[in-house]
Parts: C-alpha cells; sequence; structure tokens
C-alpha cells in the first residue's frame, strides 16, 4: 500500500466516522431521551399523515406537470430555450423563505391573485394550509423534475427518434414506443426524490403551514422543542421522523435517484413534432410553467429593491454570519466530498459501497432529528448557543455532501478511467497526482458542488432555530423575525438580499470552476 | 419522379447544391469523396435536413414530416428497435400502432420470409446477427413499399460477400416493388453491380445523373481525384 492511500484511507475513516456519529450518534442521543412513542399526542399523529400526505401530493404534482413541460422543452426550439432550463436550476439553490415570499406575492391575501380576483368580486384564497404547502413544494421541485424528466428525454438516442419520423410515428405511436420506456426508467426515481425532499420539509411548513391541521413532523420537532420545552416528545417525534425517512430511503434504494444537476440539457433533439396545434399547446405550456416560476421572483426583487440600501445593521450582520457558515460548510463539505470519493475508488467493492452509502445517506436524513441530537449531545458540556453557527456549518455540511458526492465521484471515475494508468506509468503519484491531474479534471463539477452547497448553506433555515438566540442569527433566521413581526419592507429587502447572496455565492463558485476550459 | 429544383442545403460553412431529376424506377448510386455531402443529400430528400429550393415528387412539393414522405431511408446504423422483436419491427413499417390484423400479420410473416427469416421473428436485435439485422430492416422496407428506397450505407459494417448478398437482394426488392432506389456507395463495384446511373456528389454540387459506366469508364477531374 502505497502512503499516498493511506493517507487517503485514514482521512476517508475519519469522515465516515463523523458522519455516522451525525447521523447515527444524534439518533442515538435521541433515543436514549425519547422514553418511547408514548408522549405522542394525537395532534403528533396527524402531523405523521400531514407529513406523508404533502410530500405524496407534491411529488405527484410536481412529476405530472414536469412531464408535459419537458416534451414541450425536449420538441421547442426557440430563443431563451437555453437559459430557461438553467433558471430551472435556480429554484434548488433559492433560499425556502425568499420562495415562499415570493409566492405570498403572488398568491398571498394581498398578492396578485387575489387583487385579480377582487377586481371582479370573488373572494380571497387563502394559501396557509395544505394546499399552500404543496404550492411551494411544487414551485420548488416542478423545475427539478422536469429537468430530470427532460434528461430523460435527451437520453432517447437520437437516432432511433431518427428512425421513428421517418416510419410515420404517430403521437401516440411515439409515447408507445419512445417515451413511455423511458418514463417508466425515469418518474418513479424523479417522484421519490421529490417526495423525500418535501418529507423534511420545514421551513415551507414554517412558513406556510401550522396549526393542527398542516403541521410537518419537522414542524411539530421545532415546536415540541422550542414551545413546548419538552424535550422528550421532540425526541420520540425526531424517531417517527427518522422511520419516515428510513422507509422512504430505503424505497429510494430500489430506484436509481436521479440528480437533475447534470449539464448536456442544450441538445435539442431531431424535430419531432409537425402539427401546429401542438406547437402551439407546447409554447403556451413553457409560457406558463416560465410565468410559475418567474414572476415570483421578479416581484421579490421588485419589491426588495427599494429596501436594500436602507436595511438595518442587525441584517447584514446576520449576513455577515451567514457568509461564513456558509464558506465553512463549503470548505468541509468539498473536501469531505473528494476524501470520500478517492476512498470509494481506493477500496475494494463491498467497502466502497458502504462508503458510498454512508456519503448519500443525508439526502434522506432529517435536519432537525440531527439538530435535536446534537443539542442533547451538546447540553451537558456546553452553552448550546455558543455553538449555534458551528452546529449549523457542520449539519450544513452533511446534508450538502450527497449532492457533491455525486457531482465529483463520476467525474473522478472519469479522470480514474482515462488518465489513471497515463498517470501512474509516469510515476504521478500522492499529492503530485492530485494537483496535476485530478484536480484540473475535477475542476468542473467541483466548482458547481461548492457553488450549490454554499448557496444550500446560506439559504438554510432549521437547525439554527434550535440553537440560536436573536444575537446569533443567520441570514434566513433574521428574515424570518422580520417576517414574524410584520416588518414586511425590511422583510422584501431582506428577502432580496439573501437571494442575491445565494445566487452570488454559487455563481462565483462555478465560475471558478468553468474558468480553466481546457480541462 | 424525384425532382430537386435549385436545392441548397447550408449548414455552417457547408453548402451543397442540386438541381437534377430521376425518373421512376431509376436505380442510382451516390458517389463522391468522405464529407462531401452524400449522407447530407440523402438526409434532405428523406426530410431530415432542411433545403432552400424544392424537392417534388411526381410534380408535388414533399411534406414537411419525413413520416408523410414516400420515402424509405436505412441509416448506417440504428435502424432497428432494440426493445422490440424482429416481426414488430417488420410490423412497424405497416402500423406504428402495431395493432395489427391477421392479414396484416400474415403479410409481416410472409416478408420475413422473403428475406430468408423464417422462425426468428421473436428475437430481438441483439440476439440476430449483423446481416440479419439487416435483413429485418429490408423486411421493413419491403412492406412499407413507398416509391421511394433511400440507402445510406445501412451494410457498411457487413463483410463484402454478405454485403454483396444485402445489395442482391435490395435489387429485388425495388424491382418487385418498382420503387426508385438512391444508394450512397463507396464501392465502385457495387455502383456498377446494381445501379444504372450514378449521381456524383463533389465540390459542393451534387450532379445530374449519369449512367454509371459512362461516369467511372471516363472520370471527370474530381471523380479521378477520388477514385484514385
Amino acid at each position: 500500500m502505497t502512503r499516498a492511500r493511506a493517507l487517503t484511507l485514514a482521512l476517508a475513516g475519519v469522515v465516515a466516522l463523523w458522519l455516522l456519529a451525525l447521523n447515527f450518534g444524534a439518533l442515538g442521543a435521541v433515543a436514549l431521551r425519547a422514553e418511547g412513542l408514548t408522549g405522542l399526542r394525537a395532534a403528533d399523529w396527524a402531523a405523521v399523515r400531514f407529513t406523508v400526505l404533502q410530500a405524496f401530493l407534491s411529488a405527484l404534482l410536481s412529476v405530472a406537470l414536469a412531464i408535459p413541460v419537458a416534451r414541450a422543452l425536449a420538441r421547442r426550439q426557440f430563443a431563451g430555450r437555453g437559459l430557461l432550463i438553467t433558471l430551472m436550476g435556480a429554484p434548488f439553490i433559492l433560499p425556502t423563505l425568499v420562495a415562499v415570499l415570493g409566492l405570498l406575492a403572488v398568491f398571498g391575501r394581498s398578492g396578485l391573485v387575489n387583487e385579480a380576483l377582487a377586481l371582479v368580486g370573488l373572494g380571497p384564497v387563502n394559501i396557509y394550509g395544505l394546499h399552500g404547502v404543496v404550492l411551494a413544494h411544487v414551485f420548488y421541485n416542478l423545475p427539478l423534475a422536469t429537468r430530470i424528466i427532460l434528461q430523460g428525454w435527451a437520453t432517447i438516442p437520437a437516432e432511433r427518434v431518427r428512425l421513428a419520423v421517418s416510419l410515420g410515428f404517430t403521437p401516440s405511436d411515439r409515447l408507445r414506443h419512445l417515451e413511455a420506456p423511458m418514463l417508466r426508467e425515469v418518474a418513479p426515481g424523479a417522484f421519490l426524490l421529490v417526495f423525500l425532499i418535501c418529507l423534511t420539509s420545514f421551513a415551507v411548513a414554517l412558513a406556510l403551514g401550522g396549526g393542527p391541521r398542516a403541521t410537518t413532523v419537522e414542524l411539530a420537532i421545532y415546536q415540541a422543542f422550542r414551545f413546548d420545552y419538552d424535550m422528550g416528545r421532540a425526541a420520540a417525534l425526531a424517531l417517527v421522523q427518522f422511520a419516515l425517512c428510513l422507509g422512504a430511503g430505503l424505497l429510494a434504494l430500489r430506484v436509481a435517484l436521479p440528480s437533475g444537476l447534470g449539464g448536456g440539457l442544450d441538445r435539442p433533439l431531431p424535430r419531432l413534432e409537425y402539427r401546429r396545434g401542438a406547437l402551439w399547446g407546447d409554447s403556451a405550456l413553457i409560457a406558463c410553467a416560465a410565468l410559475f416560476l418567474l414572476v415570483p421572483l421578479a416581484l421579490i426583487v421588485a419589491r426588495g429593491a427599494p429596501y436594500l440600501a436602507s436595511l438595518p445593521a442587525s441584517v447584514w450582520q446576520a449576513a455577515l454570519r451567514s457568509l461564513w457558515v456558509a464558506l465553512g460548510a463549503t470548505a468541509l463539505t468539498t473536501a469531505f466530498a473528494l476524501v470520500l470519493a478517492h476512498a470509494i475508488l481506493a477500496l475494494p467493492r463491498a467497502g466502497a459501497l458502504g462508503l458510498e452509502w454512508l456519503g448519500l445517506a443525508a439526502l434522506a436524513a432529517s435536519p432537525l432529528v440531527i439538530g435535536t441530537g446534537l443539542f442533547l449531545i451538546i447540553r451537558p458540556i456546553a452553552d448550546p448557543r455558543d455553538l449555534a453557527l458551528a452546529v449549523t456549518m457542520l449539519v450544513n455540511a452533511g446534508l450538502a455532501l450527497p449532492f457533491a458526492l455525486r457531482l465529483i465521484l463520476p467525474a473522478l471515475r472519469d479522470a480514474a478511467a482515462t488518465q489513471g494508468r497515463l498517470a501512474t506509468s509516469l510515476g504521478l503519484h500522492g499529492f503530485a497526482r492530485l494537483r496535476l491531474v485530478t484536480l484540473p479534471r475535477l475542476r468542473r463539477p467541483l466548482g458547481f458542488a461548492a457553488g450549490l452547497t454554499a448557496a444550500l448553506s446560506m439559504g438554510d433555515l432549521g437547525v439554527i432555530l434550535l440553537f440560536a438566540e436573536a444575537d446569533r442569527a443567520t441570514l434566513p433566521m433574521q428574515l424570518y423575525r422580520l417576517m414574524q413581526a410584520y416588518r414586511q419592507d425590511e422583510a422584501a429587502g431582506a428577502a432580496l438580499l439573501l437571494l442575491l447572496s445565494s445566487l452570488a455565492l454559487f455563481w462565483a463558485f462555478d465560475r471558478w470552476g468553468r474558468a480553466d476550459a481546457a480541462a | 419522379m424525384l425532382r430537386l429544383e435549385n436545392v441548397t442545403i447550408t449548414q455552417g460553412k457547408f453548402r451543397l447544391s442540386a438541381d437534377l431529376t430521376v425518373a421512376d424506377g431509376a436505380r442510382i448510386a451516390v458517389i463522391g469523396p468522405s464529407g462531401a455531402g452524400k449522407s447530407t443529400l440523402l438526409g434532405a430528400i428523406a426530410g431530415f435536413v432542411p433545403v432552400t429550393g424544392q424537392i417534388t415528387w411526381s410534380g408535388q412539393a414533399m411534406a414537411q414530416d419525413p413520416g408523410a414522405r414516400p420515402v424509405t431511408i436505412l441509416f448506417q446504423d440504428n435502424n432497428l428497435f432494440p426493445h422490440l422483436t424482429a416481426f414488430d419491427n417488420v410490423a412497424l413499417g405497416l402500423k406504428p400502432s402495431l395493432r395489427l390484423r391477421s392479414a396484416e400479420r400474415k403479410a409481416v410473416q410472409d416478408a420475413l420470409t422473403r428475406v430468408g427469416l423464417t422462425g426468428l421473428d421473436a428475437r430481438r436485435p441483439a440476439e440476430l446477427s449483423g446481416g440479419q439485422q439487416s435483413r429485418v430492416a429490408l423486411a421493413r422496407t419491403l412492406i412499407r413499399a413507398r416509391p421511394l428506397v433511400l440507402l445510406d450505407e445501412p451494410f457498411a459494417a457487413l463483410g463484402p460477400a454478405l454485403k454483396a448478398e444485402m445489395l442482391a437482394l435490395v435489387a429485388e426488392i425495388v424491382a418487385e416493388t418498382g420503387a426508385t432506389l438512391l444508394m450512397v456507395s463507396h464501392d465502385v463495384a457495387d455502383a456498377r453491380a446494381i445501379c444504372d446511373e450514378t449521381v456524383l456528389v463533389a465540390d459542393g454540387v451534387a450532379h445530374a445523373p449519369r449512367p454509371t459506366a459512362q461516369l467511372l469508364d471516363n472520370p471527370p477531374p474530381e471523380l479521378r481525384a477520388y477514385l484514385g
């Protein structure tokens, strides 16, 4: 065994231990404290039912709507198509509260829709409750599902499309021979991914749900923790949530989860559709989807811009704290992902698979469960409030790791497969190899992964609410406090600041990754 | 009659112009240097490559939709759907919905028999040899019975003997259906054996068809350079 390999495996061991501690140590602390499930009330079981119901509806609607939108995008060519597809990646890094505020500006009590309805004498629609939560989740996940399914369309070989066209396939023939087989492979993965994401939804439920009929388990954990000071119940709820996530995660193991993050979506398919009516329908669908996604964002910008310059110092301080947390989480995540990916390639098959699953496990992990566990572990030793930012950073790093690993591992495999023998034959080992051969090849996925992590961490509202007081608030937490206090102008300005900082972080890292085109 | 009237194909810096007529039932070889645009010409006639000018069949402008043109085209590869059996791949030529009546099922079986694939109807492409896969595509060409058959080197991957066998089968099929044939060829022997006329594609122009023997015995300079 070379020294480099030994070092890689030792580092991977440290990362693996940390992941185990994060995922299962926290759970152990929770389990010890839970004193069984007897402390759960009827309202808590209602929260379980609501969580599953809203996740199911959100996933179903997202995928059902994504299929026609993806089909329209697959067979239409127009100026700005590439830009629109890129923008569809944006909700993924959009801070949840910003999305919620944007949706409120459209569908809220004094939003555009209700103003339009009032003009024609119709009563206001209410965005709070189940449909509001589902609406926000569809807003978030429709673009993700669309990108995944569009990738599916792109995997239909162009030659096969050409053959189908030359044989004069009708739309139903195409559906049967080309599209249905593809959808059968792609759609279940998209459904499960959205379901998993919505299962651990916290901030959306915090802002648009609540009350006995629209509380998710994550939200119930927070409320038991924060308002009832009932650690036993919070821990019991955390156990229930873990079981839910484990169940969905095991289900996801059987279906290869897509990422929706990859590139290669700009390639247009050979022209499939010649009926004018269908083409108009496609255009209308694309326009509707674009409006649904872009109007809330445009309103955030329009409403926040006047207040951006006059934000109170507390908001700027919070933004600075968030920036540090985001940068720290980014450094940790990329380092961990690099170490894990190298170790996965170095290990024999069983070990590699185990390590890969451990890295991806956080996809089904609940931030609030981990947060609760860490709180219980830390409290006897130190004041949790002092560690609020550090814990947030660690949890964010863990939650972003699956995405980073999924981006970096295939690129590293590819680099090893194409240049590994050459590098070895030239005697390149250790850090020289990492610096000269591997990192240049990984620059793009690394930059993209770092951008994702930074943006996700910047906009995250979750664990911090368990730990921090006002004096240690992150920007999303400060934004939430402004919303709670009905200081809507400042909230609008803070939301825009949060949006801009998340996008800027993503853009900066991603641009770094793209800078060296030669690699 | 196939007619290309002032047709120009532009793809980036590539340009190909054609102004020519092909008589009904003719068998035309399309030859020329690599990259000259032979496949592009066939793609344009099949409707996959946009053109300026007009392509007509029997005096009528061709439909925009490739599937609605009076054309069967065999590509260099991927002429079969890998998830469908040989039978289904042939049946697509009759009805892409694959909802066949018994007479149609019999027609598919007859076509398979005609190309020498009796008993192999339930196999998928992966379970067939390269020659057998070509036969499936030819059976579909037979059953589709479109009046214009375009071959974009579908047999390029086959060995010489097998390729000659397939081309002989093609000649029989177009003779039976009375179809007009345009085939891209890199092998002048193929052109002599099967095609009475030849279209030379070189230097940005697809020339009008000329008798094959005359063209090859007396090659113009651009063809001489290619033949070497």
